[in-house]
């Protein structure tokens, strides 16, 4: 290897080959890189799951699996989904991009950055083992809400540390993240002229560090509940129940933006490039950003109104729920308002953004209804619920990862993807994605409670519709991996800037970029010429 | 395989399109929409969520009528010229003021409904509703009359794995009990929930709410049902395996039936056992202690 490495004239990328080198790296885009691949095979883990749980609601009955197998299938898939798809892709976003946006060579911690991603395969291992487990997989619920997860068997003590390996491993990686944006920006790049996904990863950084801890702390008084006599949740030992849900949903609301904040900073990114158009009002989405952070912290209970709440508990947790909407609001007007007099072309990236656009605005009306209580009282825990969550989670979330991968595949492999077959990807995963999550409003408006294996026959049809488009929808997402193979294996020669309206300095790297993103800081006039 | 015998048509997947398309025709079987209900407070319910409903709808058009507008006008393939302003301070004042006001529209509504709810007072009858892992057990606080409520044994043969029973051949599938809540009209029922084991949630739609069932708690709701029927709904919180395989039914009587229906009760439970006389005193001290809480 080193032979390699002294012809090359640059000086020191050289690194371990094959196995050591994802071992033992310390690489911003070799890790980014591990970080996306974990995610892409969670994806697909937790989605085989989600067909599991369609193929057995296909049809009134129950078909293939117990009732029991079909609880712990919910439990697990949500876990994989959020823990490790969703939440790992993000990571692998920032650590490939953050550097190359700010200007800086790597991440501030490299070994940091090593340890937290190689903290996730055990965590996984752990959680995945219970599935073969005697007693099975936790069925509790992804909630994990005490009574019932105590019922768990021997999965138990696996699911709290696999909690416990998946926060250490994100806690790492915020800080990582924070460390890095802090200390690490070129001369020139002023915090207000961070690119909006390198903002919003910073909010979502701070939300991590505030939260996950508390969520370890829930986790760990469940623990001693369960092996150690304690009765922190249990009534009858003098301990509450509620508790547990008030300290979880107070992690759990910040996760839900965790999860989509920076899905804002990559629409933010992709619609002015393909719009040709500056981005409109960048500080007002910053403020928007941080209003919605601090929002998160003070509405958790909006995830319990039926559990018998005091009403001026209830009242306050409506309003500073419902307001979330204002600041989201200025956000979807925002990119409007880009595409507004633009000169757009709708390559898979932005086909994808403007899917996002849509469909997250209609998970986010949902969302609106869900918080105002009194209907909360009618909706909670139907599946007008998952439909809700289904909508800003995979038509948020993961629709804005899928674009983000289309955006920047050609500046991480040097080589354009197969424009038609990301297109085909999107119109068969835009339209499969709502003949299986939009009847689920109607299920849920009809009177069908979530995480039920079987169901009463009035909700037959809207479930087979559901189901089909789950299948359809399941499937396609293997175009997707086609796609990112055929990219990394050839393909038309990329260019520097691979987008005629891209601007930022990612773009100023060739493709792909050197080992070491920056290893001099780039030119302040090429900050600002990046910058719109 | 078995998989398209109880729906079977194409015409069914064609009706799908027909029916996004009118949402006013839904049929029973393709429902849509929440229920009507038939409580005060579930029509208040209903109608509030008819509003935002609507609220959310002209936002949707607005909005997204202005994307499609623009993504079909500002092409680059049909020439058109990119404007580089970035910022309008008074549209940005004005889309964060307007936002505002609308959901104050919406919060007065959902406020009055809220304070509607809780408010439990002047009740005409009490009845504890308790949750177990899996069925439901009734207990009529005033008369004594206690009883448990599970899935019909119908809906439980055929809901057993690859029972090879038609579920639409049952009837009410997952929907029936053995033990109906049997419930007046037009007097105000207050519900005490509470669970014996995990938590649980009692849900029937028609009565336009559900509540938490939680060991420890006494959580308190009410219902005035305006006309008799049959209202069936589920355990609405996971609670195991059988979560989906423990429903609730309610039947609302008018006022006399309801009244004989409480004393044949009555003699029938005090001729089936004495040790049972002493439910209604545990009834009465359990009652004083939620007053208290």
């Amino acid at each position: 290897m080193s032979e390699a490495a002294s012809h090359h004239d640059d000086h020191h990328d050289h690194h371990p080959s094959g196995l050591m080198r994802w071992l033992t790296t310390t690489n911003h885009k070799d890790i980014g890189t591990l970080y996306l691949l974990l995610a892409l095979v969670m994806f697909f883990i937790g989605g085989a799951m989600a067909l599991v749980i369609r193929a057995e609601l296909f049809q009134p009955g129950l078909q293939f699996v117990q009732p029991q197998f079909f609880n712990s299938m919910t439990t697990v898939h949500a876990l994989v989904m959020i823990f490790g798809a969703v939440m790992p892709a993000w990571t692998g976003f920032a650590n490939w991009m953050i550097p190359m946006m700010i200007g800086a060579p790597d991440m501030a911690l490299p070994r940091l950055n090593n340890w937290s991603f190689w903290i996730l395969p055990f965590a996984f291992t752990l959680l995945l083992s219970t599935v073969f487990m005697p007693g099975g997989a936790p069925a509790g619920g992804w909630t994990m809400y005490p009574p019932l997860v105590l019922q768990t068997g021997a999965a138990f003590p696996f699911l709290i540390f696999a909690v416990h390996f998946m926060g250490a491993s994100s806690i790492a990686g915020a800080i990582n993240v924070i460390v890095t944006v802090f200390n690490m920006r070129a001369p020139g790049m002023t915090l207000m002229k961070l690119p909006l996904f390198v903002w919003t990863w910073i909010i979502t950084a701070f939300l991590l560090i505030a939260s996950i801890p508390v969520l370890a702390g829930a986790v760990t008084m469940l623990l001693t509940d369960k092996f150690f006599g304690t009765s922190f949740f249990s009534a009858a030992g003098g301990g509450d129940p509620v508790m547990f849900q008030h300290i979880f949903w107070f992690f759990g609301h910040p996760e839900v933006y965790i999860l989509i904040l920076p899905a804002f900073g990559i629409i933010s990114a992709i619609v002015p490039t393909f719009a040709r158009k500056p981005l409109f009002g960048y500080s007002s989405m910053v403020y928007a950003s941080a209003a919605i952070a601090f929002l998160s912290f003070i509405v958790w209970a909006h995830h319990m109104f039926t559990v018998g709440m005091p009403l001026a508990g209830e009242l306050f947790f409506m309003y500073t729920t419902v307001l979330i909407a204002v600041p989201t609001g200025v956000k979807v007007f925002n990119w409007v308002a880009t595409m507004w007099h633009s000169s757009m072309t709708f390559e898979t990236p932005m086909l994808f953004a403007l899917g996002f656009i849509v469909l997250f605005t209609i998970g986010g009306f949902s969302g609106l209804m869900l918080g105002v209580t009194p209907v909360d009282f009618q909706y909670h825990d139907t599946y007008f619920v998952v439909a809700h969550f289904h909508y800003v989670l995979v038509t948020g979330a993961v629709f804005s990862l899928i674009a983000a991968t289309y955006f920047w595949l050609p500046k991480w492999t040097g080589h354009m993807y197969d424009e038609k077959l990301g297109k085909l990807h999107f119109w068969l995963s835009v339209i499969s994605v709502n003949v299986l999550f939009f009847p689920q409003h109607f299920l849920g408006l009809a009177g069908m409670p979530r995480r039920i294996p079987d169901y009463s026959v009035q909700f037959a049809d809207w479930n087979m519709i559901s189901s089909i488009g789950a299948f359809v929808f399941g499937f396609s997402q293997l175009l997707f991996v086609v796609v990112i193979w055929k990219c990394v294996k050839g393909g038309e020669k990329a260019t520097a800037q691979v987008w005629e309206g891209a601007h930022g300095l990612e773009w100023t790297l060739p493709s792909p970029p050197p080992y070491h993103s920056f290893e001099t800081p780039p030119e302040p006039s090429t900050i600002e010429g990046g910058m719109r | 395989m078995t998989f398209f015998r109880t729906q079977s048509s194409p015409w069914k997947l064609a009706a799908v399109a027909a029916l996004l398309a009118l949402p006013g025709v839904a049929s029973a079987e393709w429902a849509l929409n929440m229920t009507e209900g038939v409580t005060p407070y579930s029509r208040t319910v209903y109608d509030l969520h008819m509003l935002i409903l609507g609220v959310c709808t002209v936002i949707g058009i607005i909005v997204f009528g202005l994307m499609f507008y623009s993504m079909v006008k500002y092409r680059k393939s049909s020439g058109a010229k990119a404007a580089q302003w970035h910022e309008s301070t008074k549209v940005e004042v004005l889309w964060t003021l307007v936002p505002f006001l609308i959901l104050i529209g919406i919060a007065v509504p959902a406020t009055k409904a809220l304070i509607m709810m809780e408010d439990v007072s002047d009740s005409d009858l009490t009845i504890k509703v308790t949750g177990y892992q899996w069925k439901w057990h009734y207990q009529y606080v005033d008369s004594g009359i206690s009883f448990f409520s599970t899935l019909d044994s119908d809906s439980n043969n055929a809901r057993q794995l690859d029972s090879g029973i038609d579920p639409a051949s049952v009837e009410h599938y997952l929907l029936n009990v053995d033990n109906r809540l049997v419930v007046p009209v037009n007097r105000k029922i207050r519900f005490l929930t509470t669970a014996g084991d995990v938590i649980h949630a009692w849900w029937v739609p028609a009565l336009g709410w559900k509540r938490d069932a939680i060991p420890g708690f006494i959580n308190e709701s009410w219902a005035r049902i305006e006309e008799p029927g049959v209202y069936r709904g589920q355990c609405a919180e996971l609670c195991g395996k059988d979560h989906g395989f423990m429903p609730i039914v309610v039947e609302a009587l008018p006022e006399a039936d309801y009244d004989a229906w409480v004393e044949k009760m009555k003699g029938e439970m005090q001729q089936a056992a004495r040790p049972a006389a002493t439910a209604p005193v545990v009834a009465a001290a359990e009652a004083d202690a939620q007053g208290a809480i």
